[in-house]
């Protein structure tokens, strides 16, 4: 059992090694470089020479590459060129907010997706389910600029309740931010949840059809206590992984909802790095989006390894 | 006797097909339980015996739907029960036994938790009380350390162990009827052979009722009071276990009781032709006439009742009194075998041993093997031109391993095996000769993962065809319908798929498709294991017309010994990959046999009330075969001390070419046995 | 007797006769009769909007700013005085073009890389999983916008991107269907026989996993849309003048409050489409009897 977490923990190492070298590599292959973004039309001749030399860009690949790679292992991603700041500055505040819109919309909309899940699955095809199935196939699949936008409407334009547009720096505490970041988390949460309630819905399914929920059943156990005693944890198992990998790919693409909120979150700094072609920052903030996700999945591998009996009980 | 506990009337259960038709599963079933008394519902697939069992709990799979009559319990209706009053009664007085143990128990539930949820649904008892309870019924179904099983899941556990952890669960609420759905299905011989056993014991302890679900009649034989055969959906015949074993009245029971092959002799039982009827294609007539030896007109026309005979039977037939004068069966052909011995070898086994451990990334540096105990090892053996050949052993014996070898899927990892004492086939198959690649061809066990689904049979013929013979446009046509017709299946199956094939369809179709190649050497690989009974019998007749006809060599795996004894000329048995015991079949099947010979020999259920079994090994299994010594030394009764567990056992030779591996010599195992 | 060549005889179930059985049997789910009608419906409008367009979808005019729907534009007018019905009936070209091909594109390699890999395995099939995984931890839209920026946008960017992104996950499920797939009796028949690997991947392998990948395609599919019209709402999709939902979507965000209009259109027309994928995705799942459950979007 050590030796399955363990080996687990080497691999998700190895992956974050490997994406920090992909993302090293993709940065370098694209045409130009962080010198020629920032000059622009004017980087030519002597003044790129005196940019790529400050910024040390002619030094080998591999030496620049592990540089980077242990900067950002304390924290520190170098300079942004467009701003002159620290990236380590810029990005804490951002990710803190986006962090927040995450954990918050998460909190919210996992439980509430079991539940719907559980529920859409036990009274399959009634009523309940097909309001349920058929909101959930709107939420997931109606873009999240197109909810969002459609959300604004309804309660920041006609309804007047919140407000429709971030208008709180980015530094400010907490607290100021709540009323906020309302709008935002519904539209995460949506989609959110609506992608893990189907999940549910399925595992609920495909458990009940099952040899041993039969069994039960001409054990003479009823309804009520099958499900919650053998229904539910057999379904909840599979469920675990992919809550987590929902989570992780939905916060790489909460860019969307950012913009159109305008929240400041990793996802907006990340437009806009992009757009002033500030490689540096969007290293960084790749690396960042990465270990997330890689630091989710794994947290979801490791917990249905202690949840479930029969890899528990596996002998390596 | 008194009411009986469980009655069946009329009953009729069906479902809507997709064009709105009611189709009926189970038609008239009129059948009683009562006190005590163990009765065998036995039938072949699809004849819906599991929906009866499941039906006398109330339970209908979705889709199904009660067309008429009624099953009592105590004298009450279940199928107007509401849902509490079923709660109360199943798993209580009405526990069911399932057929796949290991998937019947929940998964992420401890043994002793779901056992305890029984015993709490349907008794009175305390905590504590319980507790001792779920260590008492885990020690009456004899398995071992209860207080430690307790804590264990069901994964952890063998399929034996599984299938008697769901015994106690059923035992736990003290039933009055047991339902058992084919419960030692998949498991092996000697370990079905103890849970027979204490099924038999539990009944006379307890005088719990049993209704003894299966397809195999040698195990109904072994625990029933009164059997019942199903066919197609009905009831055909029902009557004392002795009566229908050794005079059935019904002719489908007599074809099913005459193709199973027995012990005694070596013979290819008989076949049934045709198929059972589809639901609702069974027409106004009795649905066995087209497959009856004495079907007349009357038979098509009118539907026969169930009715009583004079010896306590209810047969379900017009022409019930002729069936006893039925002619014996011709025993199909068999090949020449007057002058094996002089026949030339086909296929030379010398100290062959194979390994499915692979070569580490050090060993791959070093250069060398890794050093575990091989799968299979000091495999000799000579097979004729000719003959069919039987390897016979438990599952983990080895028998496929050694099949994939000479087909060159699995390279020895020692010692050689040579082809027609010339060509070695050690090359695996990417080096072979296209010759060599189309002598020897292979036949698998389940007919729905030899097909390939997507698929028509024209086009799974042709393979074989275009690859060895580069065949195509008419000659190949001409020549699939020619195979075809070998395997008796008329040309127009050439534009099925499998999905529209039988089993035994399918399973003829891959013996088609190996002799496309013409070969010389076919291995069959539990062709038959499968398969239905009857099924079984008329492939295996196919295969012996196809040896009269072509003189191919058959290699034939099975744990069924009695279907090897049937077919095979020479037998091994082997165990956990090593060889125990070789020789003629007549000699192999008579005593002095090899410890676990006699073993398999003794886990035998034969279809005749009077035969017992004997058991003499214990019910564990070997997950790996030794380091030294006899491979058989942990299980061996007549183990005599080091000598078995450090040294290989030599070859005893006795007649006719007919050897055993064995410490003990065979006098002294003549003696003993 | 008549005589029939080999080619007739083998080959009588042709692929057409094939699609007509599944589409049948997806249409006959309410379901997916719906999400059928919706495809075909946007399919047949993008390819038939210019003809039948009643306005140039760049005619501006100043004087007939946001006009609300009237008899002369159905869908009223944007900001620039343009037709939003025209705008509309158009919008959808440039991304189902895109995302068609690019489709196409991802479960063409992405499924004949992962079979390759199954098929297999060693020391090659652990590295590439490795980078699979590796790949799969971007968030996406990061790297299809760094890509837009740096090389430039436009459909001879995006299919080949979208394309090589989006066949990734493609790989990992392609193999894990290869691997159950040559578990099976009949591939090791046809091995036993000596049949070249190639034979065994064209005619043992691939009939049995194209219908994963199939389901996964109509999946990919409708991703793709999402990533290309949120690329275009961002704007770093198509250049305008040419219409696009998300770009208009984006465009009219601003005029929300008092001409909605101009942002439903699209909305509805947008939706409309990607619900339509999904509902045939799942109907067609549910024909060819795949589990599609236990899938993340990736």
């Amino acid at each position: 059992m050590v030796r399955l977490i363990a080996r687990r923990l080497a691999l998700g190492v190895l992956t974050i090694l490997l994406v920090s070298g992909i993302i090293f590599v993709g940065v370098e292959v694209l045409p130009g470089d962080s010198c020629t973004a920032y000059l622009g039309r004017m980087a030519q001749g002597k003044r790129l020479d005196n940019c790529r030399r400050d910024f040390g860009l002619e030094r080998p690949a591999l030496t620049r590459y592990g540089e980077w790679a242990l900067g950002a292992v304390r924290g520190d991603f170098g300079v942004s060129l467009k701003r002159k700041t620290p990236i380590s500055e810029t990005v804490g505040t951002r990710f803190r907010n986006t962090i927040i819109l995450g954990v918050t919309a998460s909190i919210i909309g996992v439980p509430l997706a079991i539940l719907l899940g559980i529920i859409a699955a036990l009274w399959r095809d009634r009523p309940v389910d097909l309001w349920v199935s058929t909101t959930a196939i709107f939420a997931m699949t109606i873009p999240e600029f197109v909810s969002s936008t459609v959300l604004i409407l309804i309660f920041s334009i006609w309804l007047g309740w919140l407000p429709g547009i971030v208008t709180t720096p980015h530094d400010a505490p907490l607290l100021e931010f709540l009323s906020d970041i309302i709008l935002p988390i519904v539209a995460l949460a949506l989609v959110m949840t609506a992608h893990i309630l189907r999940m549910v819905r399925t595992s609920v399914i495909d458990v009940m059809a099952s040899d041993y929920i039969q069994m039960a059943q001409l054990k003479g156990v009823p309804y009520w206590q099958m499900v919650f005693k053998h229904v539910l944890p057999n379904a909840m198992l599979p469920t675990i992984n992919l809550v987590a990998l929902t989570i992780a790919w939905l916060l790489g693409g909460t860019v969307v909802i950012e913009v159109v909120f305008n929240y400041p979150g990793l996802g907006r700094l990340m437009l806009q790095a992009i757009f002033f072609r500030d490689l540096a920052m969007v290293q960084a903030i790749a690396l960042i989006l990465a270990t997330l996700y890689v630091g989710l999945n794994l947290f979801a591998d490791l917990l249905t390894l202690v949840a479930n009996p029969r890899l528990r009980t596996m002998r390596t | 006797m008194g009411d009986p506990l469980v009655q069946v009337k009329n009953l009729g259960i069906g479902f809507t097909s997709r064009a709105g038709l009611i189709l009926p599963i189970l038609r008239n079933i009129d059948l009683a339980i009562g006190e005590g008394e163990t009765i065998g519902l036995v039938g072949e697939s699809g004849c819906g015996k599991s929906t009866l069992a499941l039906a006398m709990m109330g339970y209908l799979k979705s889709g199904l739907s009660v067309l008429e009559g009624e099953s009592l319990f105590r004298g009450r209706n279940v199928f107007d029960m509401d849902e509490r009053a079923l709660e109360d009664i199943r798993g209580g007085e009405l526990a069911l036994i399932p057929q796949n143990a290991g998937q019947s128990l929940t998964p992420t539930s401890r043994i002793g938790r779901q056992i305890n949820e029984s015993v709490k649904l349907h008794t009175r008892l305390a905590k504590e009380q319980r507790r001792e309870r779920v260590i008492e019924l885990l020690s009456q179904v004899r398995l071992p350390q209860p207080q430690e099983l307790l804590h264990r899941y069901p994964h952890e556990l063998s399929g034996g162990q599984q299938q008697r952890v769901a015994i106690a669960m059923a035992l736990a609420g003290e039933p009055d009827v047991l339902l058992l759905d084919e419960p030692t299905t998949g498991l092996d011989v000697t370990t079905q052979a103890h849970i027979l056993q204490l099924l038999r014991d539990l009944a006379t302890e307890t005088g719990t009722a049993m209704v003894y679900v299966s397809h195999d009649l040698g195990a109904i034989a072994r625990v029933s009071d009164r059997i019942a055969v199903m066919y197609a959906g009905e009831l055909v015949l029902e009557g004392p276990a002795r009566q229908v074993l050794k005079q059935p009245a019904h002719p489908y029971a007599r074809g099913l009781l005459l193709s199973i092959p027995r012990l005694k002799e070596a013979v290819v039982p008989a076949s049934m032709p045709g198929r059972p009827p589809l639901p609702g294609g069974a027409g106004q007539g009795c649905g066995f006439a087209d497959r009856c030896p004495m079907v007349e007109q009357r038979c098509r026309d009118k539907r026969p009742t169930l009715e009583p005979t004079a010896t306590q039977e209810f047969v379900r037939c017009h022409f019930h009194e002729r069936v006893e004068q039925l002619p014996s069966p011709e025993p199909p052909k068999r090949p020449d075998r007057s002058s094996r011995d002089e026949m030339d070898s086909i296929l030379q086994f010398n100290d062959v041993a194979i390994s499915y451990a692979k070569p580490g990334i050090v060993d791959q540096i070093l250069g060398r093997q890794p050093n575990v105990t091989p799968t299979i090892d000091k495999i000799d053996l000579t097979i004729r031109q000719g003959e069919t050949f039987g390897l016979v052993g438990e599952s983990g014996s080895g028998k496929s391993t050694i099949l994939r070898a000479i087909a060159g899927l699995l390279p020895p990892q020692s010692g050689t095996i040579t082809y027609e004492e010339a060509e070695s086939l050690n090359a695996s198959v990417e080096q072979r000769s296209n010759d060599l690649l189309r002598f020897v061809q292979l036949i698998f066990q389940n007919p729905d993962a030899s097909l390939n689904p997507r698929h028509t049979v024209a086009e799974i013929l042709a393979q074989p065809l275009k690859l060895y013979f580069g065949l195509g446009g008419d000659e190949l046509r001409e020549r699939s319908v020619a195979l075809l017709e070998q395997v008796r299946l008329r040309a127009d199956y050439l534009e099925r798929l499998p999905s529209q094939l039988s089993g035994g369809e399918k399973q003829r179709v891959a013996v088609a498709r190996a002799f496309a190649a013409e070969p010389k050497l076919v291995l069959c690989d539990e062709v038959t294991s499968a398969l239905d009974v009857s099924v079984q019998a008329a492939v295996l007749d196919l295969l012996i017309q196809l040896q009269v006809d072509q003189g191919t060599t058959y290699v034939f795996v099975s744990h069924d010994l009695a279907v090897v004894r049937a077919l095979a000329d020479r037998v091994a048995v082997l165990y956990q990959g090593r060889l125990c015991e070789i020789g003629p079949s007549e000699n192999v099947y008579r005593f002095p046999s090899h410890p676990y010979t006699e073993v398999l020999l003794g886990a035998v259920l034969e279809p005749d009330p009077d035969a017992e079994p004997t058991l003499t090994a214990e019910d564990v299994a070997d997950l790996f075969p030794p380091a030294r010594g006899c491979p058989f030394q942990r299980r061996c009764p007549r183990n005599i001390g080091d000598i078995c567990d450090n040294e290989t056992p030599p070859w005893r030779p006795a007649e006719f070419g007919h050897a055993i591996r064995c410490h003990i010599p065979l006098d002294e195992l003549r003696s003993l046995q | 007797m008549t005589t029939m060549s080999n080619t007739d005889f083998v080959k009588r179930r042709t692929a057409f006769s094939t699609l007509l059985t599944v589409l049948s049997a997806m249409a006959s789910r309410p379901s997916g009769l719906v999400g059928l009608i919706l495809v075909a419906f946007h399919i047949v409008l993008a390819i038939v909007s210019p003809v039948i367009a009643p306005y140039d979808f760049r005619e501006l005019s100043a004087q007939i700013i946001l006009n609300e729907p009237s008899s002369e534009h159905w869908f009223g007018t944007d900001n620039l005085g343009r037709d939003v019905f025209t705008r509309t009936m158009l919008g959808g070209r440039q991304a189902l073009l895109v995302t068609t091909i690019s489709t196409i594109l991802a479960i063409s390699w992405g499924g004949l890389l992962g079979v390759l890999l199954g098929l297999v395995g060693g020391w090659l099939d652990e590295l590439l999983m490795r980078l699979v995984d590796a790949f799969l931890c971007l968030p996406w839209i990061l790297v299809l916008l760094l890509i837009v920026v740096m090389v430039g946008s436009g459909p001879a960017v995006l299919i080949p991107t979208l394309g090589f992104f989006y066949g990734i996950p493609v790989i990992r499920m392609a193999r894990a269907a290869t691997h159950d797939v040559v578990a099976l009796d009949f591939v090791t028949a046809a091995r036993a026989r000596g049949e070249a690997r190639s034979t065994i991947v064209r005619r043992e392998l691939l009939p049995n996993v194209l219908d994963v990948l199939l389901v996964e395609g109509a999946m990919r599919w409708s991703w793709m849309l999402l990533a290309f019209s949120s690329l275009s709402f961002l704007g770093f999709g198509v250049a305008p003048p040419t219409p696009d939902w998300g770009l208009m979507i984006s465009n009219a965000r601003s005029f929300m409050s008092f001409a909605p209009w101009a942002a439903l259109a699209p909305v509805v027309a947008l939706s409309s489409l990607i619900i339509g994928i999904n509902l045939s995705a799942d109907a067609l799942a549910k024909v060819l009897g795949i589990d599609r459950a236990q899938k993340a979007p990736v």
